[in-house]
């Protein structure tokens, strides 16, 4: 049991940066700087974590970190505008302050993940903790503990393509394999058309000892699973990150349950083989 | 540890005994609803109850809870946390189903790797004196469950009617000290001890009707797809009483009131039966019908919270049964799971 303290309180964050991601203007990444240095020095992520970021007077909502933790001294968030919280947080400018709750739930399987090659799968705005997750694999020292890094982005269109400028950068990279494609593209697109699935069809990356690494949208998932078992990715070394409505995040308040797992908890990461255990709620 | 006898009409001296610098929580009857509330006189204490309307739950996790408020003066964010409960308190008269809740909930709030500490602090300020239960009602099922009409589990005190007297004992060491400073009475002897054991057995007696929580637990784990949820939840309006009813009913929200400027934050009682529970931002809603709420409310707490903590979250109190507006009664429910089980075999 931890000390009895108040797991409510948000800690107070400025916002630095707001960038506007996609064409038409309904993803935004937030820089934010911890206002208070012990603040910062407490948060200690891992990709694939999430936390409860506060509007004052709307409330709390979950999201995935995008930042890499080797980047140090600011958080950053991608935030899709779909509800009342992610509306006044577009909203929100530069020297605004927001709160947040964290870091919360599990993070990528990095350990088992060790020397082993990964495959990065992702869709649409579901990119963001993979990013971190990239971001996190290609930083010099953490380069060496993992193999092969191959990256399979896909979104809608290529105005909807998260990122712009560090995908610029990856593309330039010996040390990582990056394919993107788009559903449709428009006129000055040179690069991959179709569906992510296909694309991971036509990479064909080899299974062994790979870890495949999975996030998007529900129709992405459903038809990249069975690519990847079609490829001989075992259960065990599929990674999925789901999202649930959430309050606490600490496994109190009841409701982002999938069987007697909860997704703030037990989760967000889960492995296909974990998943495959409990019932398909989700 | 202490246990004394006590004639009927010197329980008023138990109770003057309790309120000697302490604030004392006990059943009162608000026209017609039993309900815990804090006493000043011993006039408004009711003893005679079958148990309370709505359960105590409340003292340790109210239905509306301030976490903070908060006030925002450019870059200055001010957070005022409530004031931890403070001075001793007793709880006084709890039925032995809603005494084992408390033990339940404290799973959930204090058990794991985070501790909500304004609950935690209400726990410990507070002393639990049960009530043994002489008279279960038609709807009660706590022996079908791991309880007991004489269960001690989460008292620190537990009171049985002998009739003639109360026999008061004292069940942990919190329990005997506040049994220290009192007077009267006599230490309980071999013949009440007697009476109280034949007290138990008439009680257990009462509570027919077993169920097999093992048997519906492996059921539940193999029922997902059962043609069985279809037709279960037809009848409920989804209203939600049961759950706020009900003494393990855990599940809340967390809601902003006031402006952007200041006001607080609230943690507020929530229903899995209400379909805005589980709805997603975007619309999508992992549980978009009562098949799937029902389905939910009957798993948490009879597959789910054995798989997590060993323990069914279901005390047998009854409420749901008593108060559901469609007469859904969870017990015949479990009973047609069981039923389920036994057509496989």
């Amino acid at each position: 049991m931890m000390t009895a303290e108040n797991p409510y309180l948000p800690s107070p964050m400025r916002v630095e940066k707001v960038t506007v991601e996609t064409e038409d203007r309904s993803i935004k990444t937030f820089d934010l700087s911890f206002i208070r240095t012990e603040d910062e020095q407490a948060f200690r992520y891992l990709p694939g974590q999430f936390a409860q970021l506060s509007v004052f007077g709307k409330g709390e909502a979950p999201f995935g970190i995008a930042s890499s933790p080797t980047t140090s001294g600011l958080l950053q968030f991608s935030v899709s505008r779909i509800g009342l919280l992610t509306r006044a947080l577009h909203q929100m400018e530069p020297g605004d302050l927001v709160g947040i709750r964290g870091p919360l739930g599990s993070s990528f399987p990095l350990q088992d993940m060790e020397g082993k090659d990964l495959l990065v799968i992702g869709g649409g705005f579901a990119f963001t903790t993979l990013r971190s997750l990239i971001n996190y694999v290609l930083e010099k020292d953490n380069r060496g503990r993992f193999g092969k890094l191959t990256v399979v982005y896909g979104a809608r269109t290529p105005g909807m393509l998260l990122y712009k400028d560090e995908l610029e950068g990856w593309r330039q990279r010996s040390d990582l394999e990056f394919h993107v494609t788009v559903d449709a593209a428009d006129n000055g697109w040179k690069g991959r058309v179709g569906v992510v699935p296909n694309a991971v069809s036509d990479v064909a990356p080899a299974a062994d000892n790979t870890y495949a690494i999975v996030c998007g949208p529900p129709a992405m998932t459903r038809y990249t699973l069975p690519v990847l078992e079609k490829l001989h990715f075992p259960p065990e070394r599929v990674v999925l990150s789901l999202e649930m409505k959430m309050k606490c995040g600490i496994g109190m308040c009841g409701r982002c349950n999938i069987g007697s797992r909860y997704v703030c908890r037990d989760g967000p990461v889960f492995t296909l083989a974990e998943l495959r255990r409990l019932p398909p709620e989700y | 540890m202490r246990a004394v006898l006590l004639a009927k009409d010197q329980i008023s001296v138990l109770l003057a005994a309790l309120l000697q610098g302490r604030k004392l929580f006990a059943p009162v009857d608000d026209g017609g609803v039993i309900a815990f509330r804090q006493v000043d006189s011993l006039q408004e204490v009711v003893l005679d109850y079958h148990n309370s309307t709505v359960p105590p739950k409340r003292l340790f996790f109210p239905q509306t809870e301030t976490l903070f408020r908060y006030g925002l003066e450019g870059e200055q964010l001010a957070l005022a946390e409530p004031q931890p409960a403070s001075g001793e308190k007793v709880l006084f008269g709890v039925r032995p189903c809603d005494a084992r809740s408390f033990t339940l909930l404290d799973r959930v709030f204090t058990g794991g790797n985070h501790c909500d500490g304004c609950y935690q602090a209400r726990r410990e300020n507070f002393t639990v004196v049960g009530l043994a239960c002489t008279r279960p009602r038609a709807e009660c099922f706590c022996t079908s469950v791991g309880g007991g009409p004489f269960s001690t589990a989460g008292s620190d005190v537990l009171v049985t009617d002998l009739g003639t007297d109360y026999l008061v004992e004292a069940v942990t060491d919190k329990g005997a000290a506040l049994l220290e400073g009192l007077s009267g009475g006599r230490e309980a002897d071999e013949d009440s001890i007697r009476r109280r054991a034949e007290a138990q057995a008439a009680a257990e007696a009462a509570l027919r009707g077993e169920i097999n929580t093992e048997d519906v637990k492996l059921k539940l784990q193999e029922m997902w797809d059962d043609p069985f949820w279809d037709r279960l939840h037809e009848k409920c309006i989804g209203c939600g009483a049961c759950t706020y009813l009900c003494p393990t009913c855990h599940c809340f929200d967390i809601v902003d009131e006031g402006s952007e400027q200041r006001g607080r934050r609230v943690k507020i009682w929530d229903s899995c039966m209400f379909p805005s529970f589980t709805l997603h931002a975007s619309g999508h809603n992992p549980r978009p019908t009562g098949k799937e709420r029902w389905r939910q409310r009957l798993m948490h707490k009879f597959r789910y919270w054995p798989e997590d903590h060993g323990e069914v979250g279901c005390v047998g109190c009854g409420r749901c049964v008593v108060d559901c507006p469609v007469n859904l009664d969870i017990r015949q429910v479990l009973h047609d799971v069981e039923a389920l089980a036994k057509k496989v075999e």
